[in-house]
């Protein structure tokens, strides 16, 4: 069927099946590649987006349930998201770098709804993602260090 | 030896993909031992490794290695900025095509490092020569009156200043330097090495820009997803592929018959059905829909835990004795105190990088172009030319960003397949594997069982130590029917035992493979580091001997050993690093209630590693709180990366001790996804604290995979210590201890 995304701010008309995961329209049809793929059963998080500000497992979503809601990727940006993309810089916390999309938008996802988000509430929503080099540490300490740039930004 | 040149050749600077103009250093390396892959032409000069200083003075550095979270790419830029006396922001690194120009390019066991320290050194050195040459000519004066810093050359007597970049076409017409004249930095002069310096890539990383293998993209580019037998070497009997066909966005589905390896090299492929189709998604759907049945072959009845009673069985009865023991153990045993036996057992593992295997070819009759993910692109290449009948220099291997390797991608399967089948439908076309796919079809890390007896006498020190293993040998995934481990494999903890033992013996017991056997992250180390650091606390235990006290008895007198090698073994830096870490996690201290701390020393790639674990254990669970690790990896060329290793690989060794196992039955693997072969999250992360030996006057050794071997076990003996319940067997989450 046709279609159309707002992806970070831009409509894209497309043509795709209307059951096909959010995730490959994103990736194939449209052509933004940031958007991960991780295990494809909402297991992983690498493949996370936020669909009207929610934190969503865009490959377990038709594509149907993002028509005419806003998309934000990791080739977008938010102000959180930027508070986050300096934290995670001055932390170093990628190695590989597979999965920090998806840590990066959850972590927005956070921000978004938690102020000053404790060990506890980002344990909550940072398990969702998996990272298998293991940057978790340094995940949890880049999160407080946006809250503080954040903080010292207003 | 190496040999830096200049290269002035216009097509190879096209090749390197670089602008014209500026200067362009090769140097070719010979990395070291075993590992050396001579080039053809032995007389021609064939550099991988280079640097390229343009007019606006940016510096690219081309670095020959796979991505694969090291960071190996910024460790390697620093050690040619800081002779160079570059400033950092001018620096990038390009990563190199898979071309035998480019040398040798296996990231595997953690020698990247190792092997290319000096080179790039030199290298860096040698480019900073010619600029303060070619400033002194400029300025007339002597060289020893100019002096290079942060991308200038002063002129000490004047206080002037020329900036690199402007003096890149006079220094372009500078001899390079030989080798005996390259003069390099002092260590405690160095800038970068062994500083903390931030990924070069992290903007990607940050942005999403990044390109990995899936994520490269070609015009009329087709996708493909292929089902294999759940059965390892099992055939295809018959297929309906209509429901498949039927799927919007599928286009073709057709048989890829499987590529045998020839004995000795190579990993071939296992074929199976492809589906061809518009996007991944109709890919994977037109795969589901296939209706197909198999022939499952000779390990139809393969079954793990039938495999780890057989496995057992052997250990406990006498097996191949391996060369290196000394003494006579049976006469220990006879006259000993104690006596003391256990058995251990670690499973099936699988990789599972977050990014699957995929890859992307275009084979276009004489020519094949690959993109991908790739840990060893010189095999690869070897590997396509060979089946594909393609000379190799018409093969080019574009290496992408790697999303984690662990050894999963060095073996080049899933680029076989890409070949093969751009090869029949004549397009470019990109294969992904499913999670499933990559969980269900792995180049498995072995299982194994071992068999430990030791002795102790009246002042409880160790008299005898003998130990049985078995393990699927990786050889058998090159040559069938290896049966016992080879020696290569031995020497990863095994026959290397660091510990002062006087009568010493090693058995090696039948085990058979049944699934593709592979390395991964540290390999053998895994299971000998389980085992002896397991072993060594219960001897401990049962001579009522703290456990660090017992460690450091038993590797007794400071001595070196494999002296006359390039990376001698000193037992003195493992008991260092030992101390260290129990300074580091207060060992001795009181512990809260249900707490309890757990030890593990290892020695692998040439670094010493020991960790100290504290677990809590409520209501039968098990919770690690916190890990210290302390690696003395000689130089340690940039520390912050070496942490950030240090701590995947505490992460990589919980998997591993809580999670990891992988089944098979009737030969097929029982395991899916995520959920059923599951991984640390962040609700498990402990708190990490590394620390890094300062060994600078030693040469660099492996960082990425020595601090894996000692989690398993020091989490075991944590347990231990909490609780009083040994676990011998892994996982937890097997126990229900998780
Ligand atoms: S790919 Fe969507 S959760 Fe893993
Ligand atoms: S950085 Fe590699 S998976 Fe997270």
């Amino acid at each position: 069927m046709n279609l159309n995304l707002s992806v970070n701010g831009k409509l894209h008309a497309i043509e795709a099946p209307e059951e096909m995961p959010l995730l490959w329209a994103i990736r194939d049809v449209i052509g933004l590649t940031g958007t991960k793929f991780g295990c494809g059963v909402n297991q992983c998080g690498a493949c996370s987006v936020l669909l009207n500000g929610q934190l969503t497992k865009s490959c377990s979503i038709p594509v149907s349930q993002a028509i005419e809601k806003e998309i934000l990727t990791i080739e977008g940006t938010s102000k959180n998201l930027e508070f986050l993309r300096q934290a995670w810089s001055d932390g170093n916390v990628p190695q590989c770098g597979y999965c920090q999309s998806g840590q990066l938008i959850a972590a927005t996802s956070l921000l978004d709804t938690t102020e000053n988000p404790t060990d506890k509430d980002i344990d909550t929503v940072m398990s969702a993602n998996i990272c298998r080099c293991g940057t978790y540490t340094r995940i949890k300490k880049a999160i407080h260090q946006a809250v503080a740039i954040k903080n010292e930004s207003i | 030896m190496s040999t830096i040149h200049k290269i002035d050749r216009r097509d190879f600077v096209k090749l390197l993909g670089l602008a014209t103009g500026g200067i362009v250093l090769g140097c070719s390396i010979g990395t070291d031992e075993k590992n050396f892959i001579p080039t053809k032409d032995s007389k021609g000069f064939h550099p991988n490794l280079f640097i390229h200083l343009e007019k606006n003075g940016n510096i690219t550095i081309i670095a020959s290695r796979s991505e694969m979270g090291q960071g190996i790419r910024t460790s390697l830029a620093s050690a040619i900025a800081d002779e160079l006396e570059a400033d950092w922001k001018f620096i990038s690194v390009k990563q190199a095509i898979g071309h035998e120009k480019y040398g040798n390019q296996n990231t595997d066991g953690s020698r990247s490092v190792r092997t290319q320290l000096t080179p790039m050194r030199k290298m860096g050195a040698s480019a900073k020569m010619m600029l303060l040459a070619a400033a002194a000519k400029k300025w007339n004066v002597a060289i020893e009156d100019c002096s290079a810093k942060n991308h200038f050359i002063l002129n000490k007597n004047t206080q002037e200043s020329l900036f690199f970049g402007d003096l890149v076409a006079e220094a372009s017409m500078v001899a390079v330097p030989s080798d005996e004249s390259i003069q390099l930095k002092d260590v405690k002069d160095f800038k970068f090495i062994g500083k903390t310096l931030k990924s070069v890539d992290l903007k990607d990383f940050t942005h999403g820009t990044a390109a990995y293998g899936m994520d490269i993209r070609l015009p009329n580019m087709k996708f493909a997803a292929i089902a294999r037998c759940p059965v390892a070497f099992g055939t295809l009997k018959k297929f309906n592929k209509r429901y498949a066909e039927e799927v919007t966005g599928v286009e073709t589905v057709f048989e890829l018959p499987r590529i045998i390896p020839p004995t000795g090299k190579f990993f071939g492929m296992f074929g199976g059905m492809v589906v061809i189709a518009k996007n991944t998604w109709a890919a994977f759907q037109g795969k589901t829909n296939l209706d197909i049945e198999w022939n499952p072959g000779a390990n139809a009845s393969f079954d793990s835990e039938t495999f780890k009673k057989t496995l057992t069985s052997r250990v406990h009865s006498t097996g191949k004795l391996v060369p290196g023991g000394h003494g006579n153990v049976t006469a220990a045993f006879e006259v000993a105190a104690k006596l003391i036996e256990a058995t251990y057992h670690v499973p099936f593992l699988a990789h599972s990088p977050m990014e699957v295997p995929n890859a992307t070819a275009w084979f276009q009759g004489n020519t094949i172009e690959v993109w991908a993910p790739v840990q060893d692109p010189q095999t690869a290449r070897s590997e396509l030319s060979h089946f594909f009948e393609i000379p190799e220099e018409n093969i080019t291997i574009n290496v992408t960003f790697l999303g984690g390797g662990f050894g999963r991608k060095s073996k080049s399967d899933f680029v076989v397949e890409a070949v093969a089948i751009s090869k029949k439908i004549k397009a470019p076309v990109q294969v992904v594997w499913t999670r499933e796919d990559d969980i269900q079809h792995d180049f498995y890390h072995a299982t194994s069982a071992q068999y430990l007896k030791g002795s102790l006498n009246r002042k409880g020190e160790v008299t005898g130590w003998l130990q049985r293993v078995g393990f699927p040998s990786i050889v058998s995934s090159f040559k069938p029917f290896s049966e016992y481990a080879s020696g290569f494999e031995l020497n990863q903890g095994f026959t290397n035992n660091p510990y002062l033992l006087e009568n010493f013996r090693l058995e090696n017991v039948q085990a058979e493979a049944n699934v593709r056997i592979g390395w991964m992250r540290s390999v053998v180390h895994i299971h000998s580091g389980f085992g002896i650091n397991s072993f060594i606390d219960e001897l401990a235990f049962v001579a009522k001997k703290d456990p660090i006290k017992f460690h450091l008895d038993l590797l007794g007198e400071d001595r070196i050993t494999n002296g006359d090698s390039a990376f001698p073994f000193y037992s003195k830096r493992l008991k260092n690093v030992l101390n260290k870490t129990a300074t580091a996690a207060g060992w001795g201290k009181k512990l809260p209630k249900n707490h309890g701390l757990g030890v593990a020393i290892h020695y692998s790639f040439y670094s010493y590693v020991a960790t100290i674990v504290e677990v809590s254990v409520l209501n039968k669970k098990v919770k690690v709180e916190n890990i210290w690790t302390t690696i003395d990896c000689g130089l340690a060329l940039n520390k912050d990366n070496i942490k950030n290793q240090l701590e995947g690989a505490a992460i990589f060794g919980m998997s591993i001790a809580l999670y990891g196992k992988i089944s098979m039955e009737e030969g097929a693997v029982a395991q899916n996804n995520f959920y059923d072969y599951q991984m640390t999250r962040m609700q498990d992360a402990p708190n990490i604290h590394i620390n890094i030996v300062d060994a600078m006057k030693e040469p660099p050794t492996g960082v990425g995979e020595p601090g894996v071997p000692v989690i398993a076990p020091a989490i075991c003996n944590a347990i231990f210590n909490a609780t009083g319940e040994r676990v011998r067997s892994l996982p937890l989450s097997d126990l229900g201890m998780v």
